[in-house]
């Protein structure tokens, strides 16, 4: 506050000769000339690097994979063997899990196959869920986790929500078990700690859609390559949160082990990795989570499943049975992430009740009894199709309504934002030419956080120009900065408020945790059902899915504004108004400023889903590269994505460190 | 150093900053505090030498950031000393293998912590048989002799609860037999009633002479209160940024402070408790006619009450029942007042 404080006191005419104000106006001025100055004034340089400058990345790396696929071999066996033998080897659990689960044990392939022995009733599968549920949660979760099964039986959406869970209840425990073990390696061996985090870095901001492409590349298309990715995106929150939960075992814990005479193989398993399960089984949650966010985009690599019927539904616009099929992925992603929540929980509190034993003997009686009956009462293997209620007619004749309805008030919304928004930020952003983008980057850069961070950012900005991306990149900033602005706009008012009234809150809070548990996927439908394709529609999608982290972190930043403040500010006789824009809201700025973090990460993970929806960014370019399985360009998009990420939360991230440390008082303002 | 001395170290040293173990080759076993600074080295520990007896309880007594419990670690290798020796039962400790250091710590060491450290995922039971599990011993080899420790401590009943479950006495207990389960040759003890309520501290103090009357051992007892120091140690080493200032026992700490540092801590000591009848006690005039017979170890506190409403003085007996001595109501008036040396 006090160094927020000086600055304010320096006269105006001052304040605009600082250098810091001179060097932004300066870049306003410049950006601005470049958007007006007419076509072909500028180089075409400053746009497209000539191909004689540019690096031939794509071609590189889909020849160094097209090597590995066709030539690379070990001596013994090939390349190609070994990515194939590594199929078959995880075709194994999936295989057994989709026989229990969703196709039974099958003799045979394709449609002349013959069925040995039926899979799981759908009852015993309700009622699993359900004691899993009333075990973890008591009844209350119980009736949600069971509610959630029945409903997907009810509403005809079993047999493809059994094919997507079979692929999780395989990726996300060998997802954990990946994690884990390269976390612990990370914990032990400092040197492998330092190569895994910027790699775990990387991945995280990478899009998702480009790990489709190499994995496509080397495992061929199908639900085994589909649940690889699905476990490769799953496993590094694990790793982090491996190594967060084993740094974080209390001193004397670690010591106590070393006391006791354990082996170091014993201190791992025997004292911090039990010390520390609270915080691992945080992130198994993110791991599920992930894994089915992951399942749902892996339709495009032949994950069957709910994910494939969106997909199909979307190709068809049939908006009925894409919405079916969504909210089937919303009553499974509210159900998995409530189970394995509360199994987080109450993990301790379990260990001091025990009866594990007669729990689980009683839900294998129960499976064996309903398996058993299954076989004779055909209604209790498979939900009658009778009682199945379709949804889809219903969606389709009220989006059909409201279309014919309310068609002209939705288009001229479209239009007019698309005319007097969209549009002119577009062409402003495909004006400006790289080496000015660049020099602002690194000048915020070294602004913001010194030489260092300049270099990294500019270093980043750069590499869309060398791979000859830079139209693209600018188009994905373009739409990704609408979004976010939009997100933040509605977000963060929503937040404050939320912050200032618990009662708010308590509504608040369970909406943006579920916005926040559904798979990225979900968020297109609804959009693309009223507004169609487009830029418009797109945006909208990431705003949605985008919005949750700038509304929480704002309503954080405000409830942690301290007391102390506040009685000031009511001693100095603020109404409620001026605590709220003086003392408040800039002291949750810092928090605010990383929630917008957070926001932008999401849009951009979103924006490449909505490649789907016909934009032409990088999304678009790695979507693409997808339907061709050109692992190069795909990947290159991907990594422009994902610099794009870094500069984003590295610029962020370093402004709201210098807010937060001028807050507190420890840099001095001049 | 005598041939009984459990726990010997000599020139120990724990330095931090920019290598200091070339710094130590450099300067020899003691280099000077200047050379110290300008090598830009901060010492958590200097030049601590001691020699803790079989059977005693000795206690290492300091400030926060004395160096006491980086101290207690180096005599156990938690932390690699930078320099020195560590002798353990005649054995260098620095010089222990890993595999060495296991067994060691399987068998003959035993630590109790400040916060406990129970492994919260464990039922009280199996905390306190966790030393005999990872040796490899089976369920009923490990619960019978677990179960024998938790009744010491007065813990039956609480067999199955999780550490959550219990309050901070108890934990501690939990702690105190799961450290003894291996019957140790010596038994750190690194603040274990620090992080208790007074009234609880007292208790378990009071619990812990009652275990050392039954059992013996060999004990190195952290803690920076003074008064704690003096209930429970045979012997008390001070510490002040690092080095060792003074030991001695608590009469000696208290009668003949090194220096204002350790008479600052004595100033305020409970004397009635510390001096015993052999330290107060002057020699007999020939003839004197005694109303009694006290003897030599006991406390002032123990008999004040009675010398004091004696017109007589009471006669100073050591351990062969001879008279050595005797303490009159004088005596035990300065005691009492606290003004200055008993005569």
């Amino acid at each position: 506050m006090t160094a927020a404080a000086v600055e304010t006191k320096i006269p105006a005419s001052a304040e605009w000769m600082r250098p810091g104000r001179v060097a932004v106006l300066l870049f306003a001025v410049l950006s601005l000339v470049a958007f007006l100055l007419p076509d072909g004034v500028l180089p075409a340089w400053t746009r497209q690097l000539p191909a004689e400058f540019r690096i031939g990345l794509d071609t590189w790396i889909s020849a160094a994979l097209k090597w590995l696929v066709e030539d690379a071999t070990f001596g013994l066996f090939t390349f190609k063997d070994l990515t194939r033998g590594f199929a078959q080897l995880l075709n194994v659990p999936l295989d057994i899990a989709t026989s229990i689960l969703s196709t039974g044990l099958l003799d045979g392939r394709g449609s002349s196959a013959i069925q040995l022995a039926p899979p799981l009733p759908w009852i015993a599968v309700v009622g699993v869920v359900a004691a899993l549920g009333y075990r973890f949660g008591g009844s209350k979760l119980a009736l949600l986790a069971g509610g959630a099964f029945l409903y997907l039986a009810v509403f005809g959406q079993w047999a493809s929500a059994m094919l997507t869970l079979s692929s999780i209840v395989v990726a996300a425990p060998l997802g954990i078990a990946v994690g884990l073990a390269t976390g612990v390696a990370g914990y032990r061996v400092p040197l492998l700690r330092r190569i895994i985090t910027p790699i775990l870095d990387l991945m995280q901001t990478v899009p998702t859609f480009a790990y489709l492409i190499p994995i496509l590349f080397l495992f061929g298309f199908g639900p085994v390559a589909a649940m690889i990715a699905t476990m490769i995106y799953a496993a590094p929150p694990m790793v982090r949160v491996t190594m967060a939960a084993l740094e974080g075992v209390p001193r004397e814990i670690v010591e106590y082990g070393t006391m006791a005479g354990t082996t170091p193989r014993q201190m791992i398993t025997k004292v911090m990795l039990p010390a520390a399960r609270p915080q691992l089984l945080v992130g198994v949650n993110q791991v599920i989570m992930l894994s089915l966010n992951m399942v749902i985009i892996a339709s495009m690599i032949g994950a069957g499943g709910l994910g494939f019927d969106v997909l199909t539904s979307l190709r068809r616009l049939d908006i009925g049975r894409g919405l079916e099929a969504g909210l089937a992925i919303v009553v499974l992603a509210i159900a998995l992430d409530r189970l394995s929540q509360a199994y987080a929980a109450g993990a301790r509190k379990r260990d001091a009740e025990g009866g594990l034993k007669p729990f689980l003997f009683g839900l294998a009686a129960f499976v064996a009894v309903t398996y058993l009956l299954a076989l004779f009462v055909p209604p209790i293997a498979t939900y009658p199709e009778a009682l199945q209620i379709s949804t889809a007619p219903f969606w389709t004749d009220a989006v059909k309504w409201i279309n014919v309805n309310f068609f002209n008030v939705f288009d001229a919304v479209k239009t007019f934002i698309l005319l007097n928004l969209l549009l002119p930020v577009k062409r402003f952003m495909m004006a400006q030419p790289w080496p000015l983008v660049a020099a602002m980057v690194g000048y915020a850069g070294w602004r913001l956080g010194g030489a260092r961070l300049a270099a990294l950012v500019v270093g980043l900005a750069l590499f869309p120009v060398v791979t000859g991306q830079w139209d693209y990149t600018m188009m994905t900033v373009y739409l990704c900065g609408i979004s976010v602005v939009v997100a933040a706009l509605i977000g963060i008012p929503i937040g404050i408020y939320g912050g200032l009234s618990p009662r708010a809150w308590r509504v608040i809070e369970p909406a943006i945790d579920t916005l926040q548990t559904l798979p990225s996927f979900v968020y297109l439908i609804p959009a693309v059902m009223l507004f169609r394709v487009g830029d418009f529609t797109a945006m909208l999608a990431i705003v949605l899915y985008a919005v949750a982290p700038s509304v929480r972190y704002a309503a954080h930043g405000i409830r942690n504004v301290p007391t102390m403040l506040m009685e000031a500010g009511t001693s100095m006789g603020c109404t409620q108004k001026q605590s709220l824009r003086h003392i408040q809201v800039p002291v949750a700025l810092p928090t605010i400023l990383l929630g917008i973090n957070q926001t932008v990460m999401l849009a951009l993970s979103m924006l490449v889903i909505t490649a789907l929806v016909g934009t032409r960014d990088l999304g678009q370019q790695v979507y693409m590269a997808l339907t061709k399985a050109d692992t190069g360009k795909g990947l290159v998009a991907g990594l422009c994505v994902a610099a794009i990420a870094i500069i984003a939360d590295r610029l962020i991230g370093a402004a709201a460190q210098k807010l937060a440390a001028q807050r507190s008082g420890a840099v001095d303002a001049t | 150093m005598t041939n009984t001395a459990t726990l010997v170290c000599r020139n120990l040293w724990k330095l931090y900053g920019p290598e200091p173990e070339r710094f130590l080759a450099k300067h020899g076993p003691s280099p000077t505090e200047a050379a110290l600074r300008s090598a830009g080295l901060v010492s958590a520990v200097a030049d601590a030498s001691l020699s803790i007896e079989r059977g005693e309880i000795f206690v290492i007594m300091g400030l926060s950031g004395s160096g006491k419990s980086t101290l207690v670690r180096c005599l156990s290798r938690l932390i690699e000393p930078t320099g020195g020796e560590v002798l353990f039962e005649g054995v260098d400790l620095l010089r222990a293998s890993p595999a060495d250091l296991i067994e060691l710590r399987r068998h003959k060491m035993g630590m109790v912590f400040q916060h406990f450290a129970l492994l919260p995922h464990l039922s009280v039971l199996d905390n306190v048989a966790f030393p005999l599990e990872i040796r490899g011993l089976g369920r009923s080899e490990r619960e019978k002799p677990a179960r024998e420790m938790i009744e010491l401590v007065g813990l039956q009943g609480r067999e199955h609860n999780l550490p959550y479950q219990l309050s901070g006495g108890q934990q501690q207990r939990v702690g105190i037999a799961r450290s003894l389960i291996t019957d140790p040759d010596v038994w750190f003890l690194d603040e274990p009633f620090s992080a208790l309520d007074p009234l609880i501290r007292r208790e378990m103090q009071n619990e812990f002479m009652r275990l050392q009357d039954q059992l013996h051992k060999t004990i190195v007892f952290i803690t920076h209160d003074f008064e704690e120091a003096v209930r429970v140690g045979d012997r008390i080493a001070i510490m002040r940024e690092g080095r060792i200032v003074q030991v001695g026992t608590p009469e000696e700490l208290v009668r003949a402070p090194d220096n204002d540092y350790v008479a600052e801590f004595t100033r305020d000591a409970p004397r009635s408790k510390i001096f015993s009848a052999r330290s107060i006690m002057r020699a007999p005039r020939t003839g004197e006619a005694v109303a009694g017979v006290i003897p030599a170890a006991s406390k002032v506190r123990d008999f004040a009450a009675k010398v004091e409403a004696s017109e007589l003085p009471f006669g100073v007996a050591n351990e062969a029942g001879e008279q050595i001595g005797v303490v009159d109501r004088r005596a035990v008036m300065s005691i009492l007042v606290g003004a200055g040396e008993p005569a």
